[in-house]
């Protein structure tokens, strides 16, 4: 029985997860319609004459009915057909497939490491209330929630870039010296250690490094108070008690019991820390010339490239949701519960 | 339920709200804060020593000094002046997003609660799918189709706050649709408007004013964000966030004061705001606190 009652849980949220994606295709549909005068001026480009742009129109399709245009609208999306980009004149799935492994390796990497010194500093701050740690802990969490992220992404290249010469300037992925490593995951330090190529692996951790403590810094607050909110209340529930009593060891008790009930929440709040995030990233790729989707978006942005924009809003609300859905099959997964209802 | 507070408990008030205030003395710091902020907003331009806007080529790119205490800009502006003239825009960007989508999701929120059915399931699918977008992103987008303005700014930012007060506004709504004051006033000939107006949303108003305050500094974080990635608020105009884009060019030539008091200015505004919103949050809901 055990196994297949997770099974359909997984199922079940698998089937939660596509009115979401269904919604989000109508709300980049309605952003792509909602454009400021008309649509077809727009993807036909500054220098259009009025007989393109009737071309524009039709080939788009928008002297059809609504509901019709958003059934072609579908059929583009699933033939991967996001438009092309007006300022590189490339098709924007490419564009954006090309900048994507660089965003996810810096979200990806914030990620873990926030997650690697958040998590510990809620359990220790939960498990002294009331002392010195338990206070600093709510400080940096009161006070990292309000940092703007590109203005600290600024102070710390300011402090570690200029100041001390730390770090390698803020110029994206790899210094100029460098050669790119073949691509394998398109993560450059996997790559280049993969390739067998330390040296390559190192340049590219250097100009990581900053741009991920920036996010971290961001995201570790919400997770370092909820850690500690989560582990209180699970220490002061009634099986902690009976552990207790029943003699087991404080370490025992601490991380099978205490911690691993205290771990359910904070992974429901990842769903709404990865929100942040992916926010986020777009400023901290702006401010380290990081060239991922968000500073793609950025400069298309500012010459009014639309197809890239929305192209861009999509993917990124299309992977948000992909990770809710893997946050809540982890939950499920992990959730001692479901075996004990069994 | 959770109408049981202090207030109802026995403490009076006042003597309520002095001690949270006296207990926590990071509650003063956030008011006087929050005064100083809003003394800015209203009179800064006034007592600005310089004109905000006002070049001069003679004293380009000096550091921080007595004549210029943040120092100038590439073009001679004095940045105090410019920081302090800053407050009231950003400030204004914010309150009007918040209060629009508290109005918003205020009047979705309490109709989805009371009323239930339908209306429940039509506005929780729509609020689901503003939440299911990375709401920064969505703001982006927003801006984008609707154009770039700072009228735009403020619909974007009141956009992708309108979930968190529905959400809140819903479920107060929710637990006191059949409350006996309800029912009494349905039976004295109330129509469903009024009793939504006189009975279920003044309930629902402490949460949300805990909700708008804990929001605000967000809502300032986004709003300069925005204009960092340079959308709305276009230069000259003094705005924290695209003061700090613009000193970003000068951070690593070693002119730091152009981008680190503009972002000061916005990192200790938020701050206040955020501390406010938890000092309100212990007021209202003791229970609360973590």
């Amino acid at each position: 029985m055990k196994p297949f009652a997770r099974l359909r849980m997984v199922l079940g949220r698998i089937g939660q997860a596509l009115p979401a994606l269904f919604g989000v295709i109508v709300v980049t549909f309605i952003l792509t319609r909602a454009l400021p005068g008309d649509p077809a001026v727009y993807f036909a480009g500054p220098a259009a004459d009025e007989a393109s742009i009737q071309q524009i129109r039709e080939a788009l399709g928008l002297d059809r009915p609504l509901y019709e245009q958003f059934v072609y609208y579908l059929g583009d999306l699933a033939s991967g057909d996001l438009g092309v980009s007006i300022s590189t004149g490339q098709p924007v799935l490419e564009e954006l497939a090309r900048r994507l492994p660089a965003s996810l390796e810096l979200t990806l990497g914030a990620l873990l490491l926030s997650l690697a010194v958040a998590i510990p500093m809620g359990v220790l701050a939960a498990t002294n209330p009331g002392r010195p740690i338990d206070h600093i802990c709510r400080v940096i969490a009161t006070a990292g929630v309000s940092l703007p992220t590109f203005f600290t992404g600024i102070a710390l290249v300011f402090v570690f870039y200029y100041l001390l010469g730390w770090s390698p300037a803020p110029i994206g992925r790899l210094d100029f010296a460098y050669l790119s490593p073949p691509p394998i995951t398109g993560f450059y330090t996997v790559d280049a250690l993969l390739d067998g190529d330390p040296e390559t692996a190192v340049a590219a951790a250097g100009q990581l490094l900053l741009p991920m403590i920036t996010l971290a810094l961001f995201t570790l607050a919400p997770i370092a108070r909820m850690t500690r909110g989560a582990m209180l209340q699970a220490l002061g529930s009634d099986f902690i008690r009976t552990a207790k009593a029943a003699g087991l060891s404080q370490r025992v008790i601490l991380i099978r019991y205490a911690f691993r009930n205290a771990m359910l929440p904070v992974i429901t709040t990842l769903g709404m820390v990865f929100s942040f995030t992916l926010g986020a990233n777009v400023l901290v790729e702006k401010v380290f010339a990081w060239p991922g989707i968000g500073s793609f978006a950025v400069d298309a942005l500012v010459v009014s490239d639309y197809a890239a924009v929305q192209g861009f809003v999509l993917t990124m609300a299309m992977l948000f949701v992909l990770l809710n859905l893997l946050i809540d099959i982890t939950y499920t997964l992990i959730d001692p519960r479901i075996e004990a209802n069994d | 339920m959770t109408d049981v507070t202090a207030f109802e408990a026995g403490v009076k008030p006042r003597s309520h709200i002095v001690y949270i205030l006296t207990e926590n003395p990071v509650s003063i710091v956030a008011i006087a804060g929050f005064a100083v902020i809003v003394f800015a907003a209203i009179f800064g331009p006034l007592v600005a020593p310089y004109d905000p806007l006002a070049t001069n080529a003679s004293v380009s790119l000096q550091p921080p000094s007595w004549a210029h205490w943040f120092g100038t800009d590439q073009l001679g502006r004095d940045v105090f002046s410019r920081v302090l003239a800053a407050a009231r825009l950003d400030l204004m960007i914010s309150v009007a997003a918040v209060g629009l989508s508290f109005v918003i999701g205020a009047a979705i929120g309490s109709a989805a609660g009371y009323f239930g059915g339908w209306t429940d399931r039509i506005t929780g699918r729509v609020v689901d799918t503003i939440m299911a977008f990375p709401l920064f992103v969505l703001a982006m987008g927003i801006v984008a189709a609707l154009g770039n303005t700072v009228e735009n700014i403020i619909y974007a930012t009141a956009i992708i706050n309108v979930p968190f007060y529905a959400r809140v506004a819903r479920a107060e709504a929710a637990i006191r649709r059949n409350a006996g004051f309800v029912q009494a006033a349905k039976l004295s000939g109330n129509s469903d408007i009024r009793i939504l107006a006189t009975q279920i949303f003044p309930n629902a108003l402490p949460p949300m004013a805990v909700q708008a305050s804990l929001n605000m500094g967000w809502a300032i974080l986004n709003a300069a964000g925005l204009s960092f990635i340079g959308l709305g608020v276009r230069p000259p105009t003094p705005e924290w966030g695209i003061m700090v884009a613009e000193g970003a060019n000068f951070i690593i030539s070693g002119e730091w004061w152009l981008a680190i008091f503009p972002g000061m200015a916005l990192m200790l505004t938020v701050f206040t705001f955020n501390l406010l919103g938890d000092a309100l949050r212990d007021i209202v809901d003791p229970r609360q606190r973590t």
